[in-house]
């Protein structure tokens, strides 16, 4: 863990370690998430699930469960009003299942009664007739026109080639492989719960809800509910994490559609098990690359085919594909490419949205061969990365052209400089080995290894798709009040926020309005994208006001405003000696603005995989050091040390924790993460046997913020929620390489695939 | 749902025959997790952790320890009972997080009897005698006639599991344990290795690698044949390594999602070479 130096900070205005609003309530376990709302007179509801990958329904028989007492409503397909299916790009996933169910854990019907138990019972009592069918679970398999279509839009959900400069020129050096990425779960801790208010008259339904994007959510639940988006009102509740497992509808509809049969509000919320089967994963990938290189180790062509496994439905499956192919060449110059991408239906759990979107796969492979080319070539990690280094203005194999800050020499040569940790003491802890309290390893039994891993990953919403965000700021009586939808999912949004409006209007307090539907849409919190789309709006709102502020005092005080400007809390005149402060200035008026942010447009790719598809990007270095017990395969990663291009620290202590946060999700998805599958069956859905990493396996994390401002971004400042883990999980998996000499191709890595 | 909550062992049993089918509940760390699961829908619970004759545990004049039942782990990681029974301190420590061995007992770990109970390959290692006790019968039971398979165990539905007792052995013990994460995971493959200098013998018995703890009775003799177990201070590497070739044929695992069986047979294997290396060096 590291520790950010608290300077004495007067006021909470940006580049300060403003601390979160939530967090003592956070710590202290009294702040409420969405789980803990309680409504008068409300019932429970509760979610009948599919326990088939594969099946036919022939029969639901609701009957028994409705005669129990307590039960209020049975629900299924029959019962959606409105659109029968749902989806983020492509509507292909049904509310409730109806003529088959593709995945296990599909939803079949629904339940509201007075208690928990009683819904329990009642979905016990609902007889489902099913046929069961023999699932399609190998993407290889399934993308094969010859095999059968689970869905009546294909098996093949998006198909996208990249063909870039000379298709047939090769090197002196060739180097490739095949990668294989595990299915990892976003594992956030606040579990999936919602409260749904009808209106009266049942023309209209209030959702209170823990999500990522609560405009999208309600055109999605309005679409079903058959209601008009104005009649649907979303508030957002206690958000608990997201990672990308809340940008999907789970139980919105469910739950808004039980309101509105009984008349009641009703409570629903997943347990950890069915949390797993209630949203998506991250794609599980198949990835081969082939890099061609000059003798030097300059990289002349990459080749890649990348099969995404998106599992029952759409979900994000197309967008994903699209970073992942179009990340193949990493950070790193690169003329000439081939690359076919496949994000294929399956009968597994859906997959979508999940940080780091398609990068994560594609960079597991990249720097693997990174790490290939450099032993091919006789050079250091570091040096075949270097020499490959991308820079700002380098045409990149989409043709789009890096505008962004490209600082990735800087984080290389930064993060190399990091000191190395100590070597084992002998009186060294035990409990720091590998193995950890099994107390399995003695010194002798442990090498330690070194890896590094490098990644480029862009930010926003891509391929023409415009996620723009707004934001209102109302400045009355020296407090400034902001309105905006922005999830706040733990990210530090509501910290930032004030700080903004601190910085751009000189003021003190600043009050956040509740997140909801009554303003424009945010955007959604993911993609590294709210700082800079929402901070944007923020920015952009208060900013108006100031203008007009500046009006107000100048005419008040026949000052030309242009001569004005804030000073700490007041506003002075920059060529005189007036000075007011802003309290005083707005005593009795109200200034309020809204602003909506865009970024620059993008574009579609073409046939070829041409087009300025992307937004702006980020880049970060990692480098491992991890102590192996080679003979068990056992590992404890010691130290990561990295140097992160963040635009600019707006702030240190937020910075940090996503740092570290990632670093640790990296981590997870190299030594255990994983989804484990059984012919469509999950079989470890609990976190007794989903490992997350504990205190004991978590490294040192040496972190160093590389500050160029990013002149497209309102505040200068880069996302900085993905990077963190992309690029780490290559890094401990060459680590382990090292201290091995194993080629080890999958994450996550198995103690088994280490020591066998 | 009833819960009972006496407060000695007298107070326990006559719950126990007002409500036959009464669960008793421990620390609550693998029950809870059953009712939490729906996996059990217990009528009645007698809760036990208000009897103080189950968390205490003392040394008895035959050089031996007995345990109760209701004793948490975070009490044999530390002081006297470390001292005296390092192994068990050991695999006490590889048990969860601090709060499950605040609350956890090995009374709950033999009322479940599971082969990954991190308390078990030490009872089997140490021979110990589980006392069970009902309101008019009291036994003792070999840890080996105790536990009978994969969450099975001899006990009556009308016992209490009050305790086990255990030597106090002359000769190095230890535990190592096989996770796929540093901390807080459920065992893979572990081993628990107690030397008896007075007998000139070595215990090893295997967790996770079968349908009950393994005690290697083979691996044992044939070690016993190699070396003077009373006064060796140190012991041939290929001793070692064929120790542990013999431990891991012993072994009967399975595959399943948190490991395969070649992978534990490995494992266990490795562990018991390092224990008898272990039990050698210092
Ligand atoms: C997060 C977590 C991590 C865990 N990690 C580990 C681990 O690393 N290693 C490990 O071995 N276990 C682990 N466990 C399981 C559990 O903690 C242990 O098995 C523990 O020993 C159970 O003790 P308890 O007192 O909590 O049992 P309880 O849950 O109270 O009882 C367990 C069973 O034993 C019966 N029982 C309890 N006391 C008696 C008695 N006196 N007489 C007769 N029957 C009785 C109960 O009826 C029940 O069937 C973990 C559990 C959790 C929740």
């Amino acid at each position: 863990m590291s520790t950010v130096k608290q300077d004495t900070r007067l006021r909470d205005i940006l580049g300060t370690s403003a601390l979160r609003p939530d967090g003592v309530a956070k710590v202290m376990g009294s702040f409420s998430f969405s789980s803990d709302m309680w409504a008068e007179n409300m019932l429970w509801g509760a979610t009948l699930r599919s326990p088939h990958p594969y099946a036919r329904i022939i029969s639901i028989d609701t009957t028994a469960a409705l005669l129990i007492s307590g039960v209020s409503a049975v629900i299924t397909a029959q019962d959606v009003p409105g659109k029968a299916t749902y989806g983020l790009i492509s509507a292909d996933q049904p509310v409730f299942a109806s003529e088959f169910v593709r995945y296990m854990g599909e939803p079949v019907a629904a339940v509201a009664a007075d208690h928990p138990e009683t819904c329990r019972r009642a979905l016990a009592a609902i007889i489902v007739n099913y046929e069961v069918l023999t699932p399609v679970v190998d993407p290889e398999l399934a993308m094969l026109a010859t095999t059968e279509q689970i869905h009546p839009d294909g098996n093949l959900i998006r198909h996208q080639r990249i063909i870039c400069g000379d298709p047939h020129i090769s090197g002196n050096i060739t180097v490739e492989g095949n990668y294989t990425i595990g299915m990892q779960d976003q594992a956030f801790l606040g579990l999936e719960a919602a409260m749904a208010f009808p209106d009266s008259g049942g023309n209209g339904v209030e959702l209170h809800i823990a999500t990522q994007w609560l405009h999208e959510d309600r055109g999605q639940i309005a679409a079903c509910l058959k209601l008009p988006e104005d009649n649907v009102r979303l508030v957002l509740g206690g958000v608990g994490g997201a990672f990308g497992a809340r940008e999907d509808i789970s139980l919105q509809v469910h739950c808004c559609l039980l309101a509105l049969r009984t008349g009641r509000p009703i409570k629903m919320q997943y347990s950890r098990e069915e949390s797993f089967f209630g949203h998506v994963h991250r794609h599980p990938a198949k990835i081969w690359m082939k890099h061609h290189a000059t003798k030097e180790g300059k990289i002349v062509k990459v080749e890649s085919r990348m099969v995404f496994d998106g599992g029952a439905y759409t979900s994000t499956s197309p967008a994903v594909l699209i970073n992942g192919i179009t990340h193949t060449q990493g950070p790193y110059q690169c003329d000439n490419a081939v690359v076919d991408g496949y994000a294929v239906r399956t009968n597994n759990p859906p997959c979508g949205a999940m940080r780091g979107f398609g990068v994560v796969q594609a960079c597991f492979a990249h720097e693997s061969q990174m790490d290939k080319l450099a032993q091919a070539c006789g050079l250091s990690p570091v040096d075949v990365r270097l020499i490959n280094a991308m820079h700002t203005g380098d045409k990149l194999i989409t043709g789009q052209v890096m505008e962004s800050v490209a600082p990735v020499e800087r984080c290389i040569r930064e993060t190399d400089a990091i000191p190395m940790p100590e070597t084992l003491a002998p009186n060294a802890n035990v409990l720091e080995f590998p193995g950890g309290s099994g107390r399995t390893a003695d010194r002798h039994n442990i090498v330690r290894g070194i890896g590094w891993g490098v990644s480029m990953k862009n930010l926003m919403y891509s391929e023409g798709f415009d996620d723009y965000a707004t934001a209102r700021c109302t400045l009355s009586n020296g407090i400034a009040s902001l309105k905006f939808a922005t999830s706040e999912v733990g990210q530090g949004f509501v910290t930032l926020a004030p700080q903004i409006a601190r910085s751009v209007l000189g003021v003190d307090d600043v009050v956040l309005e509740t997140s909801d539907t009554q303003i424009g849409s945010a955007g959604s919190t993911s993609a590294s994208r709210q700082t800079w789309m929402s901070g944007g709006a923020v920015d952009g709102a208060c900013r108006l006001v100031r203008e007009r502020l500046f009006e107000h005092v100048g005419k008040l005080h026949n000052i030309d405003p242009i001569r004005l400007m804030i000073e700490h809390t007041d506003v002075i005149d920059t060529i005189g000696t007036f000075r007011i402060s802003v309290a005083e200035a707005t005593q009795g008026i109200t200034l309020s603005e809204t602003f909506e942010h865009h970024h620059r447009k993008t574009e579609d790719l073409d046939a070829n995989g041409q087009g300025n598809c992307h937004v702006a990007f980020a880049f970060v270095a990692h480098r491992a050091v991890v102590d192996v017990d080679v003979e068990l395969g056992l590992v404890k990663v010691v130290q990561i040390a990295t140097a992160q291009d963040v635009g600019r620290v707006l702030n240190p202590l937020s910075a940090i924790g996503q740092i570290e946060g990632g670093i640790a999700q990296g981590l997870g998805l190299a030594v255990m993460e994983e989804i484990i599958m059984d012919n469509g069956r999950v079989k470890n859905p609990s976190f007794t046997d989903y490992l997350l990493p504990t205190a004991l396996d978590a490294p040192h994390v040496v972190a160093i913020m590389i500050e160029e401002a990013e002149p497209q971004a309102p505040l200068g400042a880069k996302g900085i929620g993905e990077p963190p883990c992309i690029s780490v999980t290559p890094a401990i998996i060459a680590a382990i390489r090292a201290a091995t000499g194993k080629a080890l191709s999958r994450v996550p890595v198995r103690p088994q695939d280490i020591c066998l | 749902m009833t819960v009972a909550v006496p407060l000695s062992l007298n107070e326990a049993f006559d719950a126990l025959s007002r409500t036959p089918d009464a669960r008793l509940i421990q620390g609550g760390t693998d029950l809870m997790v059953e009712i939490n699961f729906n996996h059990v829908k217990p009528v009645d619970v007698i809760a036990l952790r208000r009897i103080k004759e189950l968390r205490t545990w003392q040394v008895n004049s035959n050089n031996t320890i007995t345990i109760g039942s209701g004793v948490p782990y975070q009490e044999m990681e530390v002081g006297q009972l470390k001292e005296l029974l390092p192994a068990l301190a050991e695999a006490a420590r590889t048990v969860g997080s601090p709060q499950i061995r605040a609350a956890g007992t090995l009374g709950g770990n033999l009322g479940t009897c599971s082969p990954a109970g991190d308390g078990l390959p030490v009872l089997f290692a140490l021979d110990a005698i589980v006392h069970l006790q009902s309101a008019v019968t009291s036994r003792e039971l070999s840890i080996h006639e105790f536990m009978l398979g994969v969450k099975r165990n001899a006990r009556h539905a009308n016992e209490i599991i009050t305790g086990v007792t255990v030597p106090i052995l002359d000769g190095w013990q230890g535990y190592a344990k096989v996770g796929v994460r540093n901390a807080m995971v459920i065992s893979v493959a572990s081993a628990c290795l107690a030397v008896d200098k007075k007998n000139n013998s070595v215990r090893i018995a295997l967790g996770a690698v079968g349908p009950t703890i393994i005690r290697c009775r083979d691996a044992e003799s044939w070690l016993v044949q190699q070396l003077d177990l009373t006064t060796a201070t140190s012991i041939d590497t290929t001793i070692a390594q064929e120790f542990g070739r013999r431990v891991a044929l012993e072994s009967k695992p399975i595959d399943d999602h948190r490991s395969t069986a070649e992978y534990r047979r490995h494992a266990v294997g490795v562990l018991a070479q390092r224990l008898i290396t272990r039990a050698y060096t210092s």
